[in-house]
């Protein structure tokens, strides 16, 4: 059986009388892009800090490569960090800093001078070996972090939050990057992140984290599709629950289920006129469902009213509020209507329907 | 009344409509502010820069002016006056005679030397004592006890100076505390040179630490973590990250403890011997030698040293640290 990478055992770090983690067990194995999704102080961070020694856990285990690294310091663990700030050396030049942690390790010049050269093309920074940190802009000193770190050819990278600074078009590049650098260097990257989007869209498998406990591990369609719990289904993507009376009366169970946006068809409820009296083409609600498989016998059906339409680009989000009781977001995508329907959408009747197997079932 | 209120109006927000503010809030009449005269003219300032700026930098530019580069000039074209042996009167005729006194003889070429060797090492030893304290006071310590060691640097400063000397004198005394702390009678350095270059550097030590404090307070923690995480230990990072980031602050902190142990000459009175410095030239001059144009050319040396020496700072940036 292969060791992991890292492995956590009961890890605990308390400040003062706060427990930033509290009872953290987890394996992480060789070779993965392994995310941590939380919102900010779920103690997502600090994990990675214990990883990487700059904290002491105040009990538990830290194992690397099956090696308890509890106790070491960080100079004395095969990890490395690309920091949220960068922390790149301001007074040394994108070469020098990239050097550093070789030149450390006493590795000789000229293959020095070949493995950072090598790392800074790997992030596509050839021509700025001379330049200072300061004359780059926040995409390049991400890059120069990431170079620094991957020079040293650790077993783990460790990722806290580092694209977190970044504009949403070059945030979307580097993922895509940094999923291709992790692949063709095959190094297990530990990425930290609140960005639930970020973290679906680059992971191998995802930790969410919440009060300093995860609440679920998986891989991103587990956790996206079988949320493990309220708190998952609500951080990783919208909170469509049903409880109580509600679930009662739409699905005729009792118990906590989760439905998400996309899955739910939204339909014009027939006979009712206003806005549009349910026929294709008035711009309705419903018009952009028409002939997708629809309706089915074993679907879930509610009614309800629209509360806010929301148009975002590409899709229409609808908040209705179901006669049941409850509130359910559906997204629908803006195959016909436009920017300009979405006022007349206000307060119209709509019927909610779903796949049964689609609305699943939360631990109470 | 109108239906913008006047702070919309002034913003010039853009959209739609405004209500009309509540009428229970401002009545009739009261839209407009009052225009006092204090408002009139602030107003007036407002649309007239530069009378603004005039108005507030004359005094302080008047100050720097006259007082500061005023009395730089008057000492600089009186040490070219000399004094008339017989009378004691001061000849105002320009001669190079005091420079040349300067230059050739011997003895204020020593007395030049011994100050600026003093000031080099005031500075050095501020520096070593000053970088590890700032560096703990700065990263090390925890943020409450952070403040207390400030105050406890800065409280020295509110002792005064001749206080603070003499007490150096009673310590350094024979078989004083000094003495015996080092296990008997002459084993201090006694009064003198080094007595000198100590207490002046205990006096000036506060000008270091704290542009240091400052420079390593603007050093961010993840540096540090960076350092350590790449396989350097405590020594190599200070060596590599702390020292180069703070080199800037260190300078600013030697031009305050170069410039006063340059100019100093009363702590040298009380516990440096026989010792004379630039300073005990100038003083004598002044009064026993009543030679006031010898005086201001000796009191240029110092000014020269300064003025070489931060032309010399300023390439490292240092000055920005200020």
């Amino acid at each position: 059986m292969d060791t992991p990478a890292i492995r956590l055992t009961g890890l605990r770090k308390s400040f003062g009388n706060v427990d930033a983690v509290a009872g953290v067990d987890l394996e992480i194995a060789d070779g993965e892009f392994f995310s941590m999704l939380g919102p900010s102080g779920s103690g997502k961070t600090t994990v990675l800090r214990l990883i990487a020694g700059f904290e002491l856990p105040t009990s538990g285990v830290v194992e690397l490569a099956g090696a308890d690294v509890t106790r070491k310091a960080p100079f004395e663990r095969d990890v490395n960090t690309v920091f949220q700030d960068y922390a790149l050396f301001p007074h040394m030049s994108v070469i020098d800093n990239v050097e550093y942690g070789l030149k450390i390790r006493k590795v000789g010049r000229r293959e020095r001078r070949e493995r950072a050269e090598a790392a800074l093309a790997t992030v596509r920074l050839e021509g700025y070996a001379q330049r200072k940190p300061g004359q780059l802009s926040g995409g390049q000193r991400q890059r120069v972090a990431l170079a620094r770190a991957l020079v040293n050819r650790p077993k783990v990278l460790l990722l806290d939050e580092p694209l977190g600074a970044l504009d949403l078009k070059l945030r979307e590049e580097m993922q895509l990057e940094l999923k291709h650098i992790q692949r063709q260097v095959g190094i297990t990257f530990v990425f930290v992140t609140h960005d639930q989007q970020e973290a679906l869209t680059m992971s191998d498998r995802i930790a969410v984290f919440n009060a300093g406990r995860i609440e679920q591990v998986g891989t991103p369609a587990e956790v996206y599709d079988q949320p493990g719990s309220a708190f998952v289904a609500g951080f990783v993507g919208t909170a469509n629950v049903l409880r109580d009376d509600a679930a009662r009366t739409v699905l005729g169970e009792d118990g906590c289920f989760a439905i998400r946006p996309e899955k739910i068809a939204l339909e014009s409820s027939p006979g009712d006129g206003s806005p549009g009296d349910g026929s294709p083409g008035d711009g309705s609600p419903g018009d952009g469902e028409q002939g997708d498989g629809l309706p089915d016998d074993g679907d879930v059906t509610a009614t309800g009213r629209v509360v806010e339409a929301v148009y975002a680009g590409p899709t229409t989000r609808f908040v209705v509020q179901l006669d049941a009781g409850a509130q359910l977001v559906a997204l629908r995508q803006n195959l016909r209507s436009s920017s300009a329907d979405v006022q007349s959408y206000r307060d119209a009747p709509v019927t909610l329907r779903w796949r049964r197997e689609h609305a699943i079932r939360l631990p109470a | 009344m109108s239906s913008v209120s006047p702070l919309a109006g002034r913003t010039g927000t853009p959209g739609p409509t405004r209500p009309a503010e509540p009428s229970g809030r401002s009545g009739p009449g009261s839209a407009a502010p009052a225009a006092g005269p204090a408002r009139r003219l602030a107003a007036w300032l407002h649309r007239h820069p530069s009378a603004r700026l005039s108005a507030l930098l004359s005094a302080p530019l008047l100050w720097l002016g006259v007082a500061y580069l005023g009395s730089l000039a008057v000492l600089f074209v009186s040490a070219f006056w000399t004094v008339n042996s017989f009378t004691g009167d001061v000849v105002r005729q320009p001669t190079l005679d005091n420079f040349q006194t300067i230059v050739t003889d011997a003895v204020y070429r020593t007395v030049t030397l011994r100050s600026l060797g003093v000031a080099i090492a005031v500075t050095l030893i501020d520096a070593a004592i000053a970088l590890p304290m700032a560096f703990f006071m700065a990263k090390v310590a925890a943020p409450r006890w952070r403040h207390w060691l400030i105050v406890a640097i800065l409280t020295p400063l509110w002792a005064s100076y001749l206080v603070k000397a003499y007490a150096w004198r009673v310590l350094l005394a024979g078989g004083g505390p000094v003495d015996w702390l080092l296990g008997g009678n002459g084993r201090g350095p006694g009064y003198g040179l080094t007595a000198t270059v100590i207490v002046l550097a205990y006096l000036w030590l506060p000008y270091m630490i704290l542009p240091i404090y400052a420079g390593l307070d603007r050093l961010p923690d993840s540096l540090l973590e960076a350092s350590a995480d790449l396989g350097a230990r405590a020594g190599r990072t200070f060596r590599s990250v702390v020292l180069p980031t703070v080199v800037p602050a260190t300078v600013a902190g030697s031009i305050f403890t170069f410039s006063l142990s340059l100019g100093d000459y009363i702590a040298v009175q009380i516990v440096g011997g026989k010792t004379q410095l630039i300073g005990n030239l100038v003083y004598a001059n002044i009064g026993a030698a009543n030679n006031l144009p010898f005086s201001a050319a000796l009191a240029t040396v110092p000014v020269l040293i300064m003025v070489i020496y931060l032309v010399a700072v300023r390439r490292s940036g240092a000055l920005e640290q200020l």
